[in-house]
Formats: C-alpha cells, structure tokens, sequence
C-alpha cells in the first residue's frame, strides 16, 4: 500500500485527539497486519468508496476505550450502553474523514461507522487489500488504527452501473 | 433562540449542547438525521440549524436541499468531517451559510455561530 494513503490518518488522528480530546498521540511504526484477529477488545469500523476502497479501523483495549471515551463524553459510559458505542464510531468517523481530506485528486465517501465490541473478535477483510496497522501510544493507554484501502480500477462508463452496486453491497 | 440539532451521534450532539449553552443557548432540538428533523421542524420552528452531512436514512446534504425548497432564510451550518473544499462548495450552493469541520473547538464553533447570526441577520 502507497504509503502516501497511511501518513494522512497519522496526522488525522493525531489532530482528532489533540482537539477534540486534549490528548497527544505517540504513534509507532506501521506494519502489515496479517491475521483478520482484531488488535483489540473493540473495533470502530468505517468503510471507504469511491476511486480509493477499503476499510479502517479504529481498535481499543477496554480499558482505553473506558478511559478515552469519559474524555470525549466528560462522564464514564458503560460499555454495555449505546452511548459508548456512539462515541468510539464518531471518533472513527473524524479520524478516516480527516484523512479522506488529504487524498489529493481522490474522490472518496465514508460509510456511517460499525462498531464492535468483545474480546477476539475478528474483522473480515477482502484477502487482495493488505492491511497496515498503525500502533498508537496515549495517556489512556495503547490503541491501533488499521488501513486496509486500495485504489480502485477505473471502470468503462458501461460498467459504471454495476461497480456502484457492487461497492453499495459491500 | 431555537436551535436545531442533527447529527446521528449523540455524543457529538451533546458536545454542541454544551457550547451552545455556554453561549447561553438553552431551547434546543435535537434529530438524529435528516428525515427525523424534517418531522421536527414544523413544531419546533428553529432559528439556526446545526447539521452533520453523513447520517443514514436522510444525509444532511439531501434535508438542506429539501429544507431550502420551503425555507430560504433560516441560517444553516454544516458540522461534518467532509472537508475537502468540492464538498464545502457543494453544500455551500444546497444553501448552507457556514460550515465547520470536525473536530472543532469550542471556540471555533462558537465563532462560527457568531458569525453565521451577524452574517444573516439574526444578530447585530
């Protein structure tokens, strides 16, 4: 993967959480991902369309999700509740949308954000997209984001219809 | 003043809440996408909206342009994390007054009402 596709959401997340949250983020050295086994107990996931396609994922150990989402809200939320759910896919949502700002020439849509919560959980990804994870370090704890996007064939204006509803399935 | 709250995040929801009334805005609406608002605005009859673009069932792009088709004047800004400048000009032309990119600060997004009121006519 073009490296020029992770450094914007170094920068986004790094942006999301110093403003919205008044936490620096250290971030680590990306590496290829080869397992589909989440780096962690929870996952906030968003997909990508458009000229680049894909997925990214926000994962949390519980105890900093716990920790980062009391920040986002200013109480602590159950996990069991929506709210924290809530919180963990709007910061998601920030992190790939400010990223997708960065992708000069590209013309990107973000899906609304899934998010997963429980220890072992695995997150699917199409075999063909390599999947880079980005490991973070906090005040709240560890965390990771996880790309796994590629570009995506231009298609002959025939087939234009059919690509749409393939990406809409998906 | 009546304020209109749409975003489908509730978290974010509550953040603008909070700015709002420090600003000492306390009559506030909230929906949680763009059909859930157009069901809450005859009743409510707001004075500013606050509106995210993605939200399902109706995005904030798709109410602007319904919304505008019968209200021309109620000022709107657009709270996203769209922002590259083809969507700000996109939404600008459905007829939002202001647009504010997520995240924000406090303060950023209380410049942005400011300015918004004042530019509208809605403040002096």
């Amino acid at each position: 993967m073009d490296a020029a596709y992770i450094t914007p959401f170094v920068a986004s997340i790094q942006n999301v959480f110093g403003t919205m949250l008044q936490l620096p983020v250290e971030v680590g050295d990306p590496r290829l991902l080869k397992s589909d086994k989440a780096s962690h107990d929870i996952s906030g996931i968003i997909g990508m369309t458009g000229t680049l396609s894909g997925s990214v994922v926000l994962s949390l150990p519980q105890e900093t999700a716990d920790a980062i989402v009391a920040l986002f809200c200013g109480e602590r939320i159950d996990a069991d509740s929506p709210d924290f759910a809530d919180a963990i896919g709007e910061l998601v949502n920030m992190i790939s949308g400010g990223a997708k700002a960065s992708f000069e020439g590209q013309d990107v849509s973000i899906s609304c954000p899934n998010v997963v919560i429980g220890p072992g959980h695995k997150v699917s990804r199409p075999s063909d997209i390599p999947c880079v994870v980005i490991p973070c370090t906090t005040d709240c704890g560890e965390l990771a984001i996880e790309v796994a996007i590629r570009e995506t064939a231009p298609s002959a204006p025939a087939d234009a219809n059919a690509d749409a509803s393939a990406n809409a399935t998906a | 003043m009546r304020i209109m709250l749409i975003d489908d995040s509730k978290t974010m929801r509550n953040i603008q809440k909070s700015v709002l009334k420090q600003l000492g805005y306390t009559e506030m609406e909230e929906a949680c996408d763009g059909q859930d608002a157009l069901s809450k605005i005859g009743a409510f009859d707001p004075e500013l909206l606050l509106v995210d673009w993605n939200m399902p069932v109706m995005d904030g792009l798709t109410f602007v342009k319904t919304f505008r088709q019968h209200n021309k004047t109620t000022p709107i800004i657009m709270v996203t994390t769209e922002a590259e400048k083809s969507r700000v000009i996109e939404a600008i032309k459905a007829g939002v007054n202001n647009y504010v990119v997520k995240p924000f600060t406090p303060d950023l997004l209380s410049q942005r009402i400011d300015e918004t009121l004042q530019r509208c006519g809605v403040k002096s």
